[in-house]
């Protein structure tokens, strides 16, 4: 493990004070996005801790949350900290089989929304129908949030979400989801 | 005092909650539960407006939301005013202000009212015939006194001070309507446990039946079968009731967009509720049960304030308990007309009904009227109505089966009550790309083939007797949830008889009376005729050109009879004249629902860079890059921005500069065949790049045509860091994946975007290396160990970089790269160090001028679209060894190769200190003929601070030919004299980048 950040201050691109008790905005993570052939993720099951051989759109949850976005592409997403360790783990099981690992930790941002809300406070942007029975815990799809594209994970029956985009798009996703919340008197 | 009209009993207002509005400044008082247009007729109120084109006095013609006349201005408070509210839609609530429409100086005096004696010259198509020359007066006097005059209301000047909401929703089956046939439907729908969602346009769910004293279901009074549904429907937890909601789009694989009005009908509305919400529901089945609407009597002055339509007349006084005259004339051409007699009579009020058809047509009603002493003059028609402000009475007179018109006489009334039979409502049905079929019993167009998963029920598709409607309801509901559930239902049987008739017989002048298809668009029969004999013959051209059924209505009350008079007088069936297409809103939309949150900081992401806080606390000028907010120049004290650009640039070109370059799009090209592919994707060879070095990159579309360009850097023997512009990113990644996934599928490549992960600090200028040299560990900058076009990995503050050794301004230049979060403080940390430097924060237009200085292009300001590398002078970086590449073929299109081309030179105009405009066109001889052939255009314009005058780039024809010739450039007012040189204006060997 290098040497990171002694002197450089982490900035985050979301405030993590900004919180309220339906959306709050999560913490620095380890974050990859893995591509690899769908019958290399058959052969080696699971990797670094990550099930791969999972549906599309289907998550392992947990502490290594691997999301199938597609065929060949992954959403890794560990504590912060991890990224080296992760890819000395991932390098050394997969050796030779072709897959391509890239460092994504920075490039996301992750938010939780959750409360017997969250669904239409989500379903205020995103047209995806997320009631239990068509997205329950454990689905992972790329889709919409008004004008921006998310990730959305959804983690537990309470029903918590993870709601990832890319950075910029923080804020807007952010204000997006707070003004939705107004209509229930601000979550 | 709750209005003279105010009936004693009955109907469904709340007498213990009095509630006033104003209207035109007086205030009246009226009952929860009332309309704006109940309450006015309570207080005997029928003027309310005037026309749109003749500015006739206009009352009320129906109770809903196909009201064309009362159209209503309705002030909720500063920046809440939005005019044409329909009265007989828009709640009364406590404090609600409101104003007629349409007039000058006043409702009762109103100038325009003139337009109603020039109506012989107001005819149809009066535009087009009148306004033809002088040719020159259209654009300056015409047009402008035109738009002037149309329009109806004021648009409000104030910004919105509401809030809006969307939702999208998904269920098993929507319903629209939640009268007989949507509430049979909904609880069919229901009982499966699919998940229905229930969409009402009115405050109280029940359509019809709400306004039905008489009826029983299942041996219950109907307004208690409506009431004990709904209570059943609320308690079921897969049911949405949406009250206040019209579904007015529907759209494909069952999209509908509803409009739920959340506050508007809330005195004291909660601060967190949004005004309206827009719904998007995803529906797998849509049952329509709209209803139907009724359609006037079309004779002449139909249109005079106090003539409604009877079922309206009915719903006054049954749900409101308004008496919307006390002398009232029904006239008729069916059976339902007679139920509204009957309640009037029940009432209390003065009752007499002129039927249309002979005695004979007529079924049992009439006789049933007249037992409760009641006048029913049957085989009469109505020549005319009498009064101006307010109906004083009808002018009937006996009609013979041929059409003979007997004696006149005229009866008095404060009120008529008019029906010509019913449309179903098939608007969405119609939206949904659903084919109507012609039902000559019903004259009119029910719903027929369905084409998305649809199904209509009750009157909306044609069913107008109570239990029917019900059973067909229930059937439908039960088989849009996949059950094939029936029943039947016990109800009072509906009164159905029915004659049509297009225009009511009459001995007066056809062409010298009003009688009214149209009531918004103020469009008269005669306005029908006039399109026909004028040759427009399809339904769809008469529609056009008198605007019939084109006002915010969408022709709800007129459109049968307009179709039914074309059809008449050319003598064809009314199918072969066929129908409009209704398109959608249903009924008009708030801006604001369709906007819903996307306003002011929600209107589009604004992405900002990891060190945008910093440039605004530095006070810089910003720029939009598509979404993205890029520091534009950092002003000092009141330096303007050719100020601060020339201190930024010789700050740049003497000491050091810092730039934000984070934006560049960047991926991350990953595999055993990442070499291969880029080989494929660019002009340039990468086979040989070495890892650890960069190239510039230069890609083209299939046409040969320049897309994008970037330096790339190669980490590793199969791992690519590409940059793109930073407009260019999604589109090149785009590109990409294009060719990769159908294309060249063998190729073990992955992709993906990196453009985020990284801060992106380019320090550029003499002291780059100097500056940054103590911060760096694990890199040698030594030039010799890490040459101009390198890239090497190690750390900056202690965090892991992508060093670039690259420059976009002809200096020594690096690009720093480190995971976003810790851009700022890497960037603070440099800044930190850079006062015995003289560092300075430079942005995006210092950039382009030091860039245009050495003549490096940006994509998309020297290429358009149709410049291919040669164009550039780049044709060298063309691998020709490769055996293609994107564009490769292209690039041998004979008009690709042709002598002439534009190419890119520089222009220097021979005065220097003139700025040429970017844009500005290019000509050899300025005394040619007109129209002079323009060489080219300018590009790219600066003034030079290393130059010390002003320099531009330009594709110029046979350009590289013509360096050193002379020119003649475009100004605003004239032309000025330049001269053509190669493009680049600054250390043109570029020696300067490896110091």
């Amino acid at each position: 493990m290098l040497e990171i950040a002694k002197e450089a201050a982490r900035a985050a691109a979301l405030n993590p004070d900004a919180a309220t008790p339906a959306i709050t905005p999560l913490p620095p993570a380890t974050r990859f996005a893995l591509r690899m052939r769908p019958e290399t993720a058959t052969e080696i099951g699971s990797v670094a801790g990550f099930q791969l051989d999972l549906p599309i759109n289907r998550a392992s949850l947990g502490p290594r949350l691997a999301a199938r976005l597609g065929p060949n592409e992954w959403l890794l997403i560990a504590e912060d900290g991890e990224t080296e360790a992760i890819e000395a783990e991932i390098a050394s099981a997969l050796g030779e089989r072709f897959h391509a690992l890239v460092d994504i930790s920075h490039r996301n941002v992750g938010l939780s929304v959750r409360g017997a809300q969250a669904a239409d406070m989500l379903n205020a942007g995103c047209p995806l129908d997320l009631s239990a029975a068509a997205f329950p815990s454990g689905f992972a799809t790329r889709t919409l949030l008004g004008k921006a594209e998310i990730v959305l994970i959804r983690e537990d029956d309470a029903p918590t979400y993870r709601v990832e985009c890319w950075r910029s798009f923080g804020p807007y996703v952010h204000g997006y989801l707070l003004e939705a919340a107004r209509d229930f008197d601000g979550g | 005092m709750a209005g003279r009209n105010r009936l004693p009993r009955g109907g469904r207002v709340d007498r213990s909650k009095p509630v006033s509005i104003a209207f035109n400044g007086r205030t009246l008082t009226g009952f929860a539960g009332d309309t704006v247009g109940s309450l006015l007729i309570a207080h005997d109120i029928h003027f309310v407006g005037r026309s749109f084109k003749y500015h006739r006095p206009r009352g009320f013609l129906s109770h809903g939301s196909d009201e064309p006349n009362a159209l209503l201005s309705v002030d909720r408070g500063p920046g809440k005013i939005d005019p044409n509210n329909r009265a007989t839609v828009a709640e009364a609530r406590e404090g609600l202000v409101t104003h007629s429409q349409n007039h000058w100086p006043s409702l009762e005096f109103d100038i325009g009212a003139i337009n109603d004696v020039l109506s012989p010259v107001f005819v149809a198509g009066f535009y087009y015939k009148t306004f033809m020359w002088p040719r020159r007066f259209w654009d300056s006097v015409y047009e402008p006194k035109i738009r002037a005059a149309a329009g109806l209301g004021r648009a409000p000047s104030e910004p919105d001070a509401d809030r809006y909401a969307n939702r999208h929703a998904h269920c098993d089956v929507l319903v629209v309507g939640a009268g007989p046939a949507g509430l049979a439907v909904a609880l069919a729908a229901s009982q499966t446990g699919k998940r229905v969602i229930l969409a009402d346009e009115q405050a109280e769910m029940g359509g019809t039946l709400l306004h039905d004293r008489t009826s029983i279901i299942d041996g219950k009074p109907a307004q208690d079968w409506v009431a004990e549904a709904l209570a059943e429907l609320r308690v079921r937890g897969n049911v949405t009731l949406l009250p206040r909601t019209t579904a007015f789009g529907y759209y494909n694989h069952n999209h509908i967009a509803l409009a739920e009005r959340i506050t508007d009908h809330l005195a004291d509305a909660p601060a967190h509720l949004p005004r309206e919400r827009l719904w998007q529901v995803r529906a797998a089945e849509v049952v329509l049960a709209t209803g139907a609407h009724e359609r006037p009597l079309v004779f002449a002055d139909n249109d005079r304030p106090g003539i409604l339509l009877a079922e309206s007349v009915r719903a006054f006084i049954n749900r409101y308990a308004v008496a919307p005259g006390r002398r009232i004339v029904f006239v008729t051409n069916g059976a339902s007309a007679y139920a509204a007699a009957l309640d009037a009579t029940d009432a209390g009020l003065d009752v007499t009904l002129v039927d249309i058809r002979p005695e004979s047509d007529c079924g049992p009603e009439p006789a049933a009227l007249r037992a409760k002493g009641v006048t029913a003059l049957t085989g009469h028609t109505v020549l005319a109505a009498t009064g101006t402000r307010r109906v004083t009475g009808l002018a009937v007179a006996p009609v013979s089966p041929e059409g003979k018109i007997g004696a006149r006489k005229i009866l008095a009334a404060d009120c008529v009550g008019m029906s010509g039979g019913w449309t179903p409502s098939v608007h969405l049905f119609s939206q949904s790309r659903g084919k109507l079929r012609f039902d000559p019993a019903l004259d009119a167009f029910v719903p027929d083939q369905p084409v998305q998963a649809t199904r209509s029920a009750g009157a909306a598709n044609g069913r107008y007797n109570l239990a029917e409607i019900l059973a067909e309801g229930f059937a439908a509901g039960s088989a849009a949830a996949g059950d094939g559930a029936t029943r039947t239902f016990a109800a009072t049987p509906t009164p159905t008889g029915f004659l049509p008739v297009r225009v009511l017989p009459t001995d007066a002048d056809p062409a010298r009376i009003k009688a009214f298809i149209d009531f918004q668009n103020d469009v008269t029969a005669k306005d029908i005729h006039l399109a026909v004999r004028e040759g427009f013959e399809s339904v769809e051209h008469v529609k056009r050109y008198t605007t019939t059924g084109m006002a915010t209505d969408q022709g709800k009350s007129s459109n049968m009879n307009a179709l039914g008079l074309v059809a008449g007088i050319l003598d064809k069936p009314l199918p072969a004249v066929g129908t409009t297409t209704f398109r959608p809103p249903y009924t008009p939309v708030t801006f604001g629902t369709l906007i819903g949150p996307s306003r002011g900081p929600l209107f589009d992401p604004a992405r900002k860079t990891p060190i945008h806080g910093w440039a605004e606390e530095q006070g810089a000028h910003f720029e939009d890059v598509g979404l993205w907010k890029r520091a534009w120049y950092f002003p000092r004290g009141d330096e303007d921005m050719r100020e601060a650009v020339a201190r930024e640039c010789a700050a740049v070109r003497e000491h050091v500069g810092i730039f934000d370059a984070s934006t560049l799009g960047k991926i991350e090209v990953v595999g055993p065949d990442a070499a291969e592919f880029m080989n494929r994707i660019y002009i340039n060879g990468w086979l040989k790049l070495e890892p650890g070095r960069c190239r510039y990159g230069l890609m083209l579309k299939e046409d040969g045509y320049i897309l994008d360009d970037g330096v790339v850097a190669r980490l590793a023997p199969d791992r690519f860091h590409v940059t793109t512009t930073t407009g260019g990113a999604p589109r090149v990644l785009a590109h990409m994946e294009d060719y990769l996934q159908t294309e060249w599928p063998e190729l073990d490549v992955f992709l993906t975007s990196t453009t985020e992960q990284f801060a992106v600090i380019a320090v550029q200028g003499p002291k780059a290396r100097d500056l940054i040299a103590p911060l760096v560990t694990g890199i040698d900058l030594a030039n010799d160990a890490f040459p101009h076009m390198a890239v090497r990995t190690g750390f900056v503050c202690g965090v892991p970089t992508r060093l670039f050794r690259v420059s976009f301004t002809g200096e020594l230049g690096f690009e720093i790269n480190v995971p976003a979060d810790y851009g700022r403080a890497v960037w603070e940390a440099i800044f930190a160090r850079g006062a015995a430097f003289g560092l300075t924060p430079y942005g995006t237009e210092t950039m382009h001028v030091l860039r245009a200085e050495r003549g490096f292009v940006i994509i998309g300001q020297e290429t358009d679209g149709t410049v291919t590398p040669d164009d550039l002078g780049l044709g060298g970086m063309i691998a020709k060894a490769k055996p293609d590449f994107v564009g490769k073929r292209s690039l041998a299109r004979p008009d690709l190769v042709a002598p002439g081309r534009k190419q890119l030179v520089g222009i220097l105009a021979d005065d220097p200190t003139l700025l040429l405009d970017e844009g500005a066109q290019i000509v050899a001889d300025r005394d040619q003929p007109i129209p002079i052939h323009a060489l080219g255009h300018v590009t790219s314009s600066y003034w030079s601070p290393a130059c010390d005058r002003s320099i531009a780039l330009a594709l110029v024809e046979g350009g590289r030919e013509r360096i050193g010739s002379e020119v003649y450039v475009t100004t605003p007012s004239s032309f000025t004299k330049a001269t053509v040189t190669a493009p680049s204006f600054f250390d043109a060997e570029g020696k300067r980048v490896h110091a």
